[in-house]
């Protein structure tokens, strides 16, 4: 039992890095109605531009990420000038695409810069369990993780509070409804946007800390966003508390799955485990634990 | 002046319901089909079968697939090279348990089983649609890989998970060299092309259409949005493995898993939406411009002397870009260049 809660709860805290990429597409489908599946390169990007100012130009950490936060502020502005403003009013699979064409870009870019070998990420938190719970329990929980989960539980609470208490907010949320009904009451529709793809860079340069601290700055991290999917669907496209929870259940259960199945069939489930689970909810309800209701028309 | 269709009456229904219905076209597919056929054979060289007209062939076949889901029936899927493992893989199988099995059954048959998996993996578009459904056809991309690599009789218990494919042979005849097996490809392709132009010209190509421009007017009309949908999925899919087992056996001579990864579902992808969205010619037009566009760059990249890590992430860079110029400039894909080229064509020189 004391192992079940063990595995438990280590798959909840890697749930909360699920979740943290999974904010990233959230912001900016609620914003944009873009499914941006550049989000993972994102995260890829803006680890190793932090880890390459800190190695190459000898910075410290905290130097690093500033910088890193103005040139994921930039590309984000970018994006939205270069791509998505020719691009408006186009199918919403014009606009995927262009995002997995982003997504190729990136990835050539931020490897051209800063090469492509792993490179390692120290934050100032150890990957140690946590001492008093291992008294107490004797369970190995480590304190990475639980930092993590607090850090996500912030910026949660941030993006909340910039959502629904300020001028910015209010109009983030007024385009996510109706864009026309947006800009012709005024709302600058692109302004809104490079705001949104920002706000999007700075949540891709959080994750891309704690999960290159986890695994190291590698190429793998834009599998890693993958995993994102399944929590996007699970939780719904729009939701932000839904991206939260969704990130847990597929933590968890994924997990789970991994150490008390996967002996069954071979092991390595984890890496179908997420989208079947997704897959077989969504038959149930097909908008997502948190999506908005799809009322269809004719 | 050459290209007009004046004077060309339509006197019968059998006339006016032909697959090109202006006689420049009319023969200038069929000169190109021989031109391919008949010309093409001797003046290719080996290298140029194997890296760039059997790819370009197989690709097309796939991405045809992918389009009559996607682009007629508006499901979006990222599972295609899912279903080319599977039609491989039952090829493969096929192949080697069943004594005396020909060939081009075994294609059919693994396009057989692939259909049976996209009918399972397509009920969920009952239920869901748009991104929903393209992040859950990454389930089948990943169980069907997975699925493939953990079952070891799928490969026969193979220690490596690399089988090398049985040989092409119809009625005693190999096919060995790049060309014979460039014949038997384009033949295939030809076929199967002429095949999925009149499935969309006939009722399920437009009950598709239907579906795809909106499902719930469709049902009211009196479409069974379960058949319809289902049926889509079986015949692309079917077309997906086919195009899977002409890769396994026809260009890379190797069955295994690894080769059907995400990454070629995204490369099919592209073709689709670069060719073109509900084109029969786009999916070709696009599978031939992202199977040239690597082979350029990298050419390109070559005279200019860079350095060899350079050079593949410019050409993940110059992709990537080409991708977002290509859907800013025209996102209805290559096919409307063509037809807007087409247009143009039948006013000129005299466009007033």
């Amino acid at each position: 039992m004391q192992f079940f809660f063990e595995v438990l709860i280590a798959g909840l805290l890697s749930g909360v890095m699920y979740a943290l990429v999974a904010l990233g597409f959230v912001l900016i489908f609620k914003a944009s109605g873009v499914f941006n599946f550049a989000q993972g390169a994102m995260v890829f990007f803006a680890a190793l531009t932090t880890v390459g100012l800190k190695e190459e130009f000898g910075l410290s950490l905290w130097a690093a990420i500033p910088i890193t936060m103005v040139v994921m502020v930039l590309l984000g502005i970018a994006t939205e000038r270069i791509v998505l403003r020719p691009l408006v009013n186009q199918h919403d699979i014009t606009l995927f695409m262009a995002t997995i064409g982003l997504t190729f870009f990136i990835e050539g870019f931020a490897q051209l810069v800063w090469g492509s070998t792993v490179r390692k990420l120290d934050l100032p938190i150890q990957d140690v369990p946590i001492e008093f719970v291992m008294e107490r329990t004797g369970m190995l929980i480590s304190q990475f993780d639980v930092i993590a989960a607090i850090i996500c539980a912030i910026l949660v609470a941030a993006l909340a509070i910039l959502f629904n208490k300020t001028k910015v907010g209010r109009a983030l949320r007024a385009v996510a409804d109706d864009h026309q009904a947006a800009l012709s009451v005024g709302i600058p529709l692109q302004h809104v946007w490079a705001i949104v793809w920002a706000v999007a860079g700075f949540v891709a340069l959080v994750a891309g800390l704690l999960w290159g601290a986890r695994n190291g700055v590698q190429f793998a991290l834009i599998f890693v966003a993958l995993k994102a999917l399944p929590v996007l669907i699970l939780g719904g496209f729009t939701s932000v508390p839904g991206a939260i929870v969704g990130g847990l259940i597929i933590g968890a259960s994924e997990k789970l799955a991994e150490v008390y199945i996967g002996p069954y069939v071979g092991g390595g489930i984890e890496g179908w485990f997420p989208y079947v689970l997704a897959l077989v909810f969504l038959l149930i309800r097909p908008e997502g634990l948190f999506g908005e209701k799809i009322i269809r028309r004719i | 002046m050459i290209y007009r269709e004046s004077g060309q009456y339509k006197t019968s229904y059998i006339n006016d319901s032909q697959i090109f219905p202006i006689k420049q076209d009319r023969y200038a597919v069929l000169a190109f089909i021989a031109f391919a056929f008949l010309a093409v054979p001797f003046i290719a060289t080996p290298y140029f079968f194997s890296a760039i007209l059997i790819p370009f062939l197989i690709f097309s076949l796939a991405a045809l697939g992918l389009n009559i889901l996607t682009g007629y029936a508006g499901q979006i899927s990222l599972g295609t090279a899912a279903f080319m493992a599977v039609g491989a893989f039952a090829a493969y199988n096929f192949m080697l348990r069943v004594p005396g099995m020909p060939i081009l059954l075994a294609f059919i048959l693994g396009g057989v089983c692939a259909s049976m998996v996209g009918i399972l993996f397509g009920l969920p578009s009952l239920r869901i649609r748009g991104f929903y459904l393209a992040a859950s056809t990454l389930a089948t991309q990943f169980f069907v890989v997975w699925c493939l690599t953990k079952v070891p009789w799928f490969t026969n218990y193979s220690s490596s998970g690399v089988i090398t494919a049985q040989e092409v042979k119809i009625l005693g005849f190999h096919f060995n060299t790049p060309e014979e097996k460039y014949l038997l490809v384009l033949a295939i392709v030809c076929v199967m092309a002429l095949l999925a132009k009149n499935m969309v010209r006939s009722t399920v190509g437009r009950s598709w259409m239907a579906v795809r421009d909106m499902d719930v007017a469709a049902e009211v009309i009196g479409f069974r949005i379960m058949r319809t949908k289902l049926t889509a999925f079986a015949v692309s899919s079917f077309y997906c493995g086919v195009a899977g087992a002409l890769f396994a056996y026809c260009y890379v001579g190797t069955v295994e898993p690894e080769a059907y990864n995400l990454d070629l579902s995204f490369r099919i992808l592209f073709m689709v939406i670069i060719g073109g969205l509900g084109s029969i010619l786009g999916s070709f037009l696009g599978a031939g411009f992202i199977v040239l566009l690597p082979i350029v760059l990298s050419y390109i990249v070559h005279v200019t002397g860079l350095p060899n890590s350079v050079t593949s992430n410019v050409e993940l860079m110059v992709f990537g870009a080409l991708i977002i110029f290509f859907l800013i400039v025209e996102p209805h894909g290559l096919a409307r260049l063509w037809q807007v080229a087409k247009e143009k064509l039948r006013l000129w020189p005299f466009p007033h």
